[in-house]
């Protein structure tokens, strides 16, 4: 039985405003983002609160792309779960496969031999490159230039073509396994992925002449979506937001995993910690990873490709936490073990999913469009996101 | 009977648009001419962005309805008839099915005075300039229409949005013509004019103000240079504004707004607002090459003058129209041969056959000495479609305080500037006098 005085028709339009603070308040207007708009990155839902065009605040709704990938993983073998890391993270699929296989060697306490783990890194830098090249693409679209998302993905292809040699897929690729690799390079590997860097060179140049200095490019960034280093760390953003903010932190230095320690690479860091620092670094990484895979092409040892690994793994009981610099930031794995062939849980530190925190903090104040550039610069994948 | 067929071929003798004569039966035709062909324009423009986008971003565009896509706006056209016609429940009927009519209404109707050449136009109004800007800013009233009718959050903001810029961006685009209308009344004065005739009458009228270019024999453009320059520059720049196209489509931003005020039309509603879109894109172009670029006047009517220069210019139609049938030609000799492509192959060969027998008839003297006119004001018109294009392939897009801070701050002080030395020179001879009575 519904009580007849909770009807609307009985309540008061006072008391209606008494409980609701912005019932009748003409100036604030609630605008409902997402899931489906072009601007979200996929299926993030952002509610804003808008002054006119001005953001009083925002509230982000997720899970629209929640597929329980740490729930799968308790159901499968380690050896199984491999693949779906791939899709959380789809955009830098191998970045999350190497900080997935290397947790697990770290319970299991193998290391890849040094081959295998060259491999890694030259193809961990390529996904850095890919993944930078669609967020620039994107991110450019958002604020209106179109063009440079063609010119992005026309030179992404290549990646993905040395990709699909590789390995047989050009997305979600599985690169990597447990203990090493498990295909050896193809003939020509070391002679493609030079050609490529000697293509992508002056590519990096071209996005920059589009952009770089472009008038409207550089208003539309310039102090927009400002985070600074304190708010950074308090909230846990990682990745070249916050080394934008002038954080050197870069875990590739700060806990040298696979072998990033024998190679020589500075981290670029920004000092205003705007949209416009945001862009720069990248760009910036992306050099850095054209020289880090150089070197890694280079110094390409002989030798085995995987270590002794046994075929039904049942590493020993026990918690490990791991981390990688993924493109968007520090992608941890936590796992416990009990000892079975199968995880006891799978935990994952989704850099996206941090990093998103920050945007109601970015966007307060801003104006709607500068919401959608902040979106971009943030560079969040949903599906690693929501996971 | 011999009173109409007098009547109607009494205005070929006339030295005037149909409109200022005061022949109906022509008023018709010339009314049927312009709106055919604003109509290809538009398609042509539909097909000339997507090509022309497509290849400053590396990919093909369309490719598939016809040889090179060349049937690709007839199929948009057909598919956006036999769309659904979708209005939201909460949306005002009466002013949602008012506002697509109006904009079209209002980018139509800029066309009665444009100047397509000294006899060429609908007709030829004393207050031609204001009348085109009066009726093309009435759009905006459609938009904002648009935008409320929908009831719905985007649409309103975009068409605030628009609103707002269009209005903003009307003052700096008005004391740039203002600029243009002071120079006018300057007779036989040359590119600086000091020590000409002075000043006398200015006019409004369109096919005034390029007979004034010619007497002057300079084009706007360059008149006090750079005075003209700036003032064409402050103009060209509203412009974009003014018709909401990229890098100020803030009202229909998609990454921001989805599609701004048109988010909640579809079908054949949505589509006047595209044709709209485009002929207002067409007006306003037409307005800047009839300021500042001489209207239908031929390049270099000065420096090279004589017959033997008329003859060669009015060979330039012809020889335009039979390069882009060799370029149908080059192209469907390139086609694969493959039986698929033979109908694509054929048509294409077609329509080179069609461009070159158009060429051919423009150089009959009787044909082009009509139609030459016609064809250097679309030639100017269709290099500022080019730059349309070429913008939107370039430039990010403004924000919504950046655009207002470039209408007011930068282009309004601007246009006030030129406006003031656009006086003071013009009226050098006369400030000098008073100068020397002074002294």
């Amino acid at each position: 039985m519904t009580d007849p005085n909770t009807t609307l028709a009985h309540v008061d339009i006072a008391d209606l405003a008494a409980h609701d603070k912005t019932y009748l308040d003409a100036n604030e207007l609630v605008i409902n983002m997402g899931p489906q708009h072009p601007a979200t990155h996929g299926v993030l839902r952002v509610i804003l609160r808008l002054d006119g065009e001005k953001v009083l605040g925002l509230e982000c709704v997720i899970g629209y792309l929640h597929r329980g990938v740490e729930k799968i993983g308790e159901h499968r073998t380690y050896t199984m779960f491999n693949p779906y890391v791939d899709r959380m993270d789809y955009v830098a699929a191998v970045s999350n496969g190497l900080g997935y296989c290397e947790t697990v060697e770290k319970l299991l306490n193998v290391e890849a031999p040094p081959r295998a783990q060259h491999v890694r890194v030259i193809l961990t830098e390529l996904n850095r490159i890919a993944s930078h090249q669609l967020w620039l693409g994107t991110h450019a679209l958002d604020i209106g230039a179109i063009t440079p998302l063609f010119y992005t993905f026309r030179d992404r292809e290549e990646i993905l073509k040395i990709y699909e040699k590789y390995c047989g897929a050009r997305l979600t690729t599985h690169a990597f396994r447990i203990g090493g690799l498990q295909y050896e390079t193809y003939t020509g590997f070391e002679k493609e992925v030079k050609n490529f860097l000697n293509f992508f060179r002056p590519k990096i140049d071209e996005y920059e002449e589009l952009l770089t200095t472009n008038r409207i490019w550089v208003e539309r960034t310039k102090n927009v979506g400002a985070i600074s280093a304190e708010d950074c760390i308090a909230l846990g953003v990682t990745g070249p937001v916050l080394r934008a903010s002038g954080v050197k932190w870069d875990l590739r230095k700060a806990q040298p995993y696979a072998n990033y320690k024998n190679f020589d690479f500075d981290i670029p860091i920004g000092e205003n910690g705007d949209t416009y620092d945001r862009y720069l670094v990248r760009m910036a990484e992306m050099r850095q990873s054209v020289r880090i895979i150089e070197q890694a092409v280079d110094a390409l040892p002989e030798g085995p490709i995987m270590a002794k690994v046994p075929k039904v793994m049942k590493p020993p009981a026990g918690e490990v936490y791991h981390s990688i610099e993924a493109p968007k930031g520090e992608l941890g794995y936590f796992i416990v073990s009990d000892g079975s062939t199968q995880p006891y849980r799978v935990r994952v530190r989704p850099p996206s999913f941090v990093n998103l925190q920050a945007l109601d903090l970015m966007c307060r104040g801003e104006l709607v469009a500068d919401v959608i550039a902040v979106i971009g610069t943030l560079d969040i994948v949903l599906g690693e996101v929501d996971r | 009977m011999h009173a109409i067929i007098d009547y109607i071929s009494s205005y070929l003798t006339s030295e005037k648009t149909p409109g200022a004569a005061g022949n109906m039966f022509w008023v018709l035709v010339y009314i049927m001419l312009v709106f055919a062909g604003l109509s290809v324009a538009v398609i042509a423009m539909n097909w000339l962005e997507r090509k022309i986008l497509a290849h400053m971003q590396v990919r093909l565009g369309p490719m598939r309805v016809g040889p090179h896509g060349l049937l690709q706006p007839i199929a948009d056209a057909i598919k956006l008839l036999l769309k659904e016609d979708i209005m939201p429940a909460e949306a005002d009927g009466f002013v949602f099915w008012m506002a697509p009519l109006l904009v079209v209404l209002s980018a139509f109707t800029v066309f009665v005075v444009v100047p397509f050449g000294p006899t060429h136009a609908i007709t030829d109004m004393n207050i031609g300039i204001l009348f085109m800007l009066g009726v093309s800013s009435l759009s905006v009233l459609g938009i904002v229409m648009a935008g409320w009718a929908s009831n719905s959050h985007y649409p309103l903001m975009g068409a605030l949005r628009s609103s707002a810029q269009m209005v903003s961006y009307e003052i700096a685009m008005g004391l740039a013509v203002v600029s243009v209308i002071l120079v006018t009344s300057l007779h036989g004065a040359g590119l600086y004019g000091v020590g000409g005739a002075g000043a006398g009458d200015g006019t409004l009228s369109m096919i005034g103000i390029v007979r004034a270019q010619q007497e002057q024999g300079v084009w706007f453009i360059f008149k006090f240079f750079p005075l003209g320059l700036i003032a064409f520059f402050i103009f060209a720049v509203s412009m974009v504004a003014e018709t909401n196209r990229a890098p100020f489509d803030l009202a229909e931003a998609e990454s921001e707004l989805t599609a701004g005020f048109h988010t909640e039309y579809s079908g054949f509603r949505w589509s006047l607002f595209f044709l709209a879109e485009y002929s207002a894109m067409i007006a306003v172009s037409s307005i800047a090459v009839t300021l500042w670029l001489g209207g239908w006047l031929r390049p270099f009517p000065n420096l090279l003058n004589g017959d033997t220069w008329d003859q060669a210019f009015s060979f330039i139609p012809g020889i335009t129209f039979l390069f882009f049938a060799a370029i149908c030609f080059y192209n469907a000799v390139r086609m694969p041969k493959h039986p698929l492509f033979r109908v694509q192959t054929i048509g294409l060969f077609g329509f080179g056959v069609v461009l070159g027998l158009i060429g051919l008839i423009l150089f009959i003297p009787a044909v082009s000495i009509r139609v030459q006119d016609i064809f250097w004001f679309a030639a100017k018109v269709s290099g500022f479609m080019y730059v349309y294009i070429w913008f939107r392939g370039t430039f990010p897009r403004y924000r919504f305080d950046q655009l207002m801070q470039l209408g007011w701050k930068v282009l309004l002080p601007m246009g006030l500037g030129v406006l003031i030395l656009t006086a003071i020179f013009g009226l050098w001879p006369s400030i000098q006098q008073l100068i020397q009575r002074l002294i």
